[in-house]
């Protein structure tokens, strides 16, 4: 066992109602590093975060979480993890004061006051901490969530979305706030459906249909995943892209505008794939550097197309 | 031109209320229990109302105290058995002995038979002979006593033929004395009102737990709380003891209206009560704990409430008397917490009675309690699985 693996877990699968939900996902995540987790709706990212924190029961599997048997010592995880889940789940009809309190009550925290004023004061929630969770806007629920995850210093954070429906403004806050949590030696492990966040993560992991697909840091995802993409302007792009889509080497055609992208993972197949159509003088061709996006969602119609 | 947009709106249109129907029995549909609960509900009022209840107990259980054995007690006794309202279970063999037996609820009557009772009826004395009740649920004895004092009369009629034929009929050659013990006015009020503080409990206590867990888990907050490291025996006795200091509110508040509104007699010990409150209200709240571990939401958990409750009052002896139900009814009574309690709070306010006669009564308060929360731990979900 490495001892700098605080997430270490492989072959973990689950399925609800014989419907797989998870299948052989293995996660490892260092200490004090961020690790995005990515992937669409319904891939199986809320599932993989429970079975690591002990509230679900992985089919199969195995692993540790700060060093403890995710199947056989979950109460000791509870104890030392953050989790934060992706709907708001404090209660609403208490203060923002009165739920951290019986969070500091439920981990036992010591000197409770001092850590709650600490805590409070930390994330700017002074001002409010008198107020009913329920009449807090979206972006206070979520830093109380987060406030209520650190309270009793855990050493791992699990996020569960933890940004989804929160402005651009209180989302830079968030991540800056993450990054300082990290960088006192935190582990957090977040998953998110957006991309800028995914780039400021030290490490991710993508996931769909319940199978991991890539890992490791944003370049070496960009470099690995060997993705091409053109850019290509036409005068009726929907057309085009009716024409394009779906042939041999092209895994993806998305429209910005009046222009497409088009994206292979296979850079010769899609030179092959789109060679009919270079030559033609309404359409200007242009090689592009794919982002994430691209990448990501490249991999997914490959891993949909190889399950069916 | 055709209809005006603004008409279609206001005008009934049969496809769209087809369209709300249609999504209701979808969602009608879905929802099985409470499906369940609809059907279940009325054919439960149906067979209990219609089998269960009588308002005209008979059979009640009767000891008989006889310092003498004569052909008139025996005929006397044969007749009071003949008439049906009772059924003579006990040879009591001290009148202490017969005190407890009531006082207990044994026996509904206690009918004792003095030691000249033979030799002072043939000298036409017109000896008494006393029949005691246990008066404290009215309703389930004054038929009873309706048909006793007709028995004087008849009773004896085929033993006091012959040279006493002089003695009937004219006036009864005894006298039937009868004795309301507990409630000597036949108050139904004394018997009601300690009755509410169970019902009144059983109804309160068993709905506000049940919603203990299905609101977590219906607005959330489950989550959080199964991934804090907190035990469920810890979560169960969190949010079942202040309903126990809610439930001793409400009995003060009807006790102090037992007291100065309606003038129940309190015998007994408060402090024997007030222990047995604690098992009774315990017991309540750990069915009601164990209801919202099984229901989906908030609404489960009420309709299960009420179908707990329904049988409650209608077999427990609070509305209708215990000894009119067939054996069955009795069996379903007994299991339920409210029976026993209704018994003890009686027995207490009105019998005076204590720890040796709530015992027998108190220890099946217990084992409820106890089985219904283990079956709560067991249903209890530590993961969501």
């Amino acid at each position: 066992m490495n001892p700098d693996l605080v997430i270490d877990v492989s072959g973990l699968s689950k399925s609800f109602g014989g419907r797989p939900v998870v299948r052989d996902v293995a996660i490892q995540v260092r200490r004090g590093e961020i690790c995005g987790f990515l992937g669409p709706n319904g891939s199986g990212k809320t599932t993989t975060i429970r079975m690591l924190c002990g509230l679900l029961t992985p089919d199969a599997g195995e692993g540790t979480c700060l060093g403890y048997d995710i199947r056989r010592e979950a109460p000791l995880i509870k104890r030392e993890v953050g989790y934060m889940t992706q709907k708001f789940s404090l209660y609403e009809d208490l203060s923002i004061r009165e739920n951290l309190d019986f969070v500091a009550r439920m981990y036992a925290v010591p000197n409770r006051d001092g850590e709650v004023d600490r805590t409070l004061e930390q994330l700017g929630l002074v001002g409010r901490q008198h107020q009913l969770a329920g009449a807090l806007s979206g972006g206070w629920k979520q830093r109380l969530a987060l406030a209520a995850c650190i309270l009793h210093k855990p050493r791992l954070l699990l996020l569960d979305e933890p940004t989804a429906g929160v402005d651009p403004k209180a989302r830079r806050e968030f991540w800056d706030q993450i990054h300082r949590l990290a960088a006192d030696g935190l582990t957090v492990l977040v998953s998110t459906h957006y991309m800028d966040e995914a780039e400021r993560c030290h490490a991710i992991a993508y996931i769909a249909y319940g199978r991991l697909l890539v890992r490791g840091t944003v370049d070496s995802v960009l470099q690995d995943s060997n993705i091409a993409t053109w850019l290509v302007k036409a005068p009726d792009p929907a057309a085009l892209a009716r024409q394009l889509e779906g042939r041999p080497g092209i895994d993806m055609v998305v429209a910005f505008g009046t222009v497409l992208h088009v994206s292979g993972l296979d850079p010769e197949a899609l030179d092959r794939a789109i060679g009919p159509w270079r030559d033609d003088p309404q359409l200007q061709w242009s090689p592009a550097e794919p982002s994430l996006e691209d990448v990501f969602i490249a991999l997914m119609s490959r891993t949909r197309d190889e399950l069916q | 031109m055709g209809v005006p947009p603004e008409m279609l709106m206001t005008r009934f249109s049969l496809r769209r209320f087809w369209a709300v129907l249609i999504k209701e029995f979808v969602q009608m549909r879905r929802d099985r229990l409470t499906f369940a609960m609809m059907v279940g509900v009325p054919v439960m009022q149906l067979l209990l109302f219609g089998y269960a209840i009588n308002a005209d107990p008979k059979a009640l259980p009767t000891a008989v105290l006889s310092a003498e054995s004569s052909a008139f007690t025996r005929s006397f006794l044969a007749a009071v058995e003949n008439s049906g309202y009772f059924r003579l279970v006990r040879e009591a063999t001290s009148e202490a002995d017969a005190a407890a037996l009531l006082a207990r609820g044994d026996v509904q009557f206690v009918i004792t038979v003095p030691s000249d009772f033979s030799r002072r009826l043939v000298r036409g004395e017109r000896p008494p002979l006393l029949v005691e009740a246990d008066a404290t649920d009215p309703a389930a004895t004054s038929n009873a006593i309706a048909a006793l004092s007709h028995l004087a009369g008849t009773a004896l009629a085929r033993d006091l033929g012959g040279s006493l034929r002089h003695l009937q009929p004219g006036e009864p050659p005894f006298e039937v004395r009868i004795h309301r013990r507990y409630n000597p006015e036949g108050n139904t009020q004394y018997n009601i009102v300690p009755g509410l503080i169970g019902t009144i409990l059983t109804m309160t206590m068993v709905i506000m737990t049940s919603l203990a867990m299905t609101r977590e888990r219906e607005r959330g907050t489950m989550e959080n709380l199964l991934a804090m490291p907190v035990l469920p025996v810890e979560v169960m006795l969190g949010k079942i003891i202040p309903f126990i200091v809610v439930g001793y509110i409400q009995v003060t508040v009807i006790m102090l209206a037992a007291r100065y509104l309606f003038g129940v007699p309190m015998v007994g010990s408060l402090f024997v009560l007030s222990v047995v409150l604690v098992a009774f209200i315990a017991a309540n709240l750990s069915i009601g704990f164990t209801f919202s571990t099984v229901a989906a939401n908030q609404l489960q958990a009420m309709q299960m409430s009420f179908f707990f409750f329904l049988p409650s009052i209608l077999l427990s002896g609070f509305m209708f008397p215990y000894r009119g139900m067939p054996d069955w009814a009795q069996a379903l009574g007994e299991i339920l917490p409210l029976t026993h309690f209704l018994r003890i709070v009686r027995g207490i306010l009105l019998k005076g009675n204590g720890w040796a006669e709530v015992w027998p009564e108190l220890w099946p308060l217990l084992a409820f309690m106890l089985g219904a929360m283990l079956l709560a731990m067991l249903r209890y979900r530590r993961t969501l699985d």
